[in-house]
């Protein structure tokens, strides 16, 4: 996948996010559109996975600790043939295969359930201590929000993750600076999410998060120290991803309570419209 | 098959060797099987497994929401994690983290709860688990046993440690020692309760270590003429709830007794099932709804009422409501 072809896909999942929503008719917006370009590096080219056999033991696995952003993790995964597009307009009805927050019992290609803070960051460290344990080289990658690391666990899960030296765990982690309530400065100051996962051992970058030329090129980066070099030096990697919350979407960035919103019909093919514009322009 | 010791002397391994010895054979059974701790291992007796399976014995500090979440982890790469920390952390630190990273995501974990209720003795009311059944008791699908002696928790963790069961198990069981109750080559099957003496007048409906004391008091009322049936419900979910109905119906008189609050306990979970299918007098032993406090075993055994005087008396109420009905 060439850098435009990301970049198409990009916007692809975007839509499809969007569409979802608006089908429901409103959601978590702002921090589903914040983490796009991240899945769209890793399931345009960089997760080891298979639509066909989503539980395929040796796979790289994604655990989505923010939960919430389920939507655009659901449009990934259909544009890749994990289940029909169809099944995007069926956000939280009863009976759905699609709830508000991920549930790896119901979706092909959800790898675990999350959606109280905190506690992916755990379930991402068991399965990549397990992989090892099992032999495989596989790789385990997290999204995080960044409101999430209020939670303590978060940040039991990065001592226990560096002191065991879990290489082959990557965590993103979406910095859009807001969360439910405010500003992550007004709500609880993070300082610096690099110096804090450096700090607890962790290989910390930040980069452009909405650039998914650069997000891949940081993922493909994390993953090659896994593979070489002392291994007393070996340690999981955090890619602070710098975003904007309810990036892409017109109606929704910038705009202060995007945590959830209403996806009114005309507003998405407002915003879709736009989005097709830039993309016919790449 | 059941058969019972009814000499009621101490067991002559402790609860925790008695757990090491069976975790060891697991591991060599079952390579999925990894143990986990949140630096309670050497106080756990786990230390011969740490030294036997370094990789597959799990330190994850003192932070037992986490460990919990990594057993989460670990299940769903296939692995079979048990967790252990004192019961009163197992349950109320992590309580979310089993509600829903193991139970609401359908995964396979084992969960330890050491010294539950009285017998965390010395470490006094911050430790003293006397919620922890009830506090995990509305989490759906998991299943929750009081281990009453070495032979059921030998036997107990042979089967959790194998491919056949799935889902979320939780045991407590004292680390030390305990009255021997089952001979061994005792079998024990997950989710039924036994009986231990047959009687017609009342039954009383234990677990853990009110099972002995429950004994004791079914042998002081025969002297009086009384038939006491005795049952040790080392499973208090799922219940067994067609045993107790038969036990309300043989009997019509319950006594429940319980190392437990009996708000959300074994009291809670047999008045539930009567209350169903056919109400009859209760009468319960355990925790009047109050917290824990220092001293010896024995000693908070008598200052919580927690023995076979208690729940004689407590039988024979119970028989004069039912001649009142």
């Amino acid at each position: 996948m060439d850098d435009k072809e990301l970049k198409l896909f990009a916007g692809e999942i975007r839509i499809a996010t969007l569409e979802c929503l608006a089908a429901f008719g409103s959601g978590h917006v702002g921090g589903a559109m914040s983490i796009v370009e991240a899945l769209a590096a890793l399931y345009g080219s960089e997760l080891r996975h298979n639509p066909k056999e989503p539980d395929m033991p040796e796979r790289d696995r994604l655990v989505l600790s923010k939960g919430h952003a389920g939507p655009a993790l659901y449009a990934a995964l259909s544009l890749r043939g994990f289940f029909p597009r169809e099944w995007l307009s069926t956000l939280n009805e009863g009976g759905t295969r699609l709830p508000s927050h991920v549930d790896r019992t119901k979706t092909p290609g959800v790898d675990m359930t999350c959606g109280s803070l905190g506690q992916g960051m755990s379930a991402a460290v068991g399965m990549a201590l397990g992989a090892r344990l099992n032999g495989w080289d596989s790789f385990t990658y997290l999204i995080l929000g960044d409101g999430e690391c209020d939670e303590g666990q978060v940040w039991e899960g990065a001592m226990f993750a560096a002191h065991n030296r879990l290489s082959r765990l990557i965590a993103l982690v979406d910095r859009n600076k807001r969360q439910l309530d405010g500003t992550t400065d007004e709500v609880l100051g993070l300082g610096s999410l690099a110096d804090k996962f450096a700090s607890f051992g962790w290989r910390a970058v930040d980069v452009p998060g909405n650039d998914a030329v650069a997000v891949r090129a940081a993922v493909r980066e994390a993953r090659r120290f896994a593979g070489e070099g002392d291994e007393k030096d070996a340690r999981p990697v955090a890619i602070i991803l710098d975003t904007i919350k309810g990036y892409g979407c017109t109606f929704a960035e910038g705009v202060a309570g995007n945590h959830s919103m209403t996806c009114s019909r005309a507003d998405t093919d407002a915003a879709i419209a736009v989005i097709r514009r830039e993309l016919a322009a790449l | 098959m059941i058969k019972t010791l009814n000499t009621f002397e101490k067991a002559p391994v402790l609860m925790r060797d008695a757990y090491v010895g069976a975790m060891l054979k697991a591991a060599e059974a079952n390579e999925g099987v990894v143990a986990l701790d949140a630096d309670l291992s050497s106080a756990f007796g786990m230390s011969p497994f740490f030294k036997a399976y370094p990789e597959r014995a799990i330190q994850c500090g003192i932070a037992e929401a986490n460990m919990v979440g990594i057993a989460a982890g670990l299940s769903a790469v296939g692995k079979i994690p048990f967790a252990h920390s004192f019961g009163c952390f197992t349950s109320r630190r992590a309580c979310d983290q089993i509600m829903i990273s193991c139970a609401y995501a359908k995964l396979n974990v084992r969960l330890i709860g050491s010294d539950p209720g009285v017998t965390a003795a010395h470490n006094g009311g911050t430790h003293m688990p006397f919620e922890d059944m009830g506090v995990l008791r509305s989490v759906p699908g998991i299943t929750l046993m009081d281990v009453t002696d070495p032979v059921m928790l030998t036997q107990l963790v042979a089967q959790l440690a194998g491919d056949e069961l799935y889902g979320v198990y939780y045991l407590r069981f004292p680390r030390k020692s305990v009255t021997g109750v089952y001979q061994e080559g005792s079998t024990f099957e997950i989710g039924k309760g036994i009986t231990l003496r047959d009687g017609r007048d009342v039954t009383i409906i234990a677990s853990g270590i009110m099972v002995p004391e429950a004994l004791i008091a079914a042998a002081e009322l025969e002297k009086e003429g009384t038939a006491a049936r005795v049952v040790d419900m080392f499973t208090w979910k799922p219940i067994d709830a067609g045993l107790i109905a038969d036990c309300a119906r043989e009997t019509g008189a319950i006594v429940t007794a319980e190392n437990h609050n009996i708000t959300g306990g074994l009291f809670a979970a047999v008045a539930e099932v009567t209350a169903r299918a056919l109400p009859v007098p209760i009468e319960p032993v355990g925790i009047e709804d109050s917290f824990g406090q220092v001293g010896s075993e024995d000693y908070l055994k008598r200052a919580y009422s927690l023995t076979a005087e208690k729940i004689a008396a407590a039988a024979r109420t119970a028989i004069a409501k039912k001649a009142k009905q």
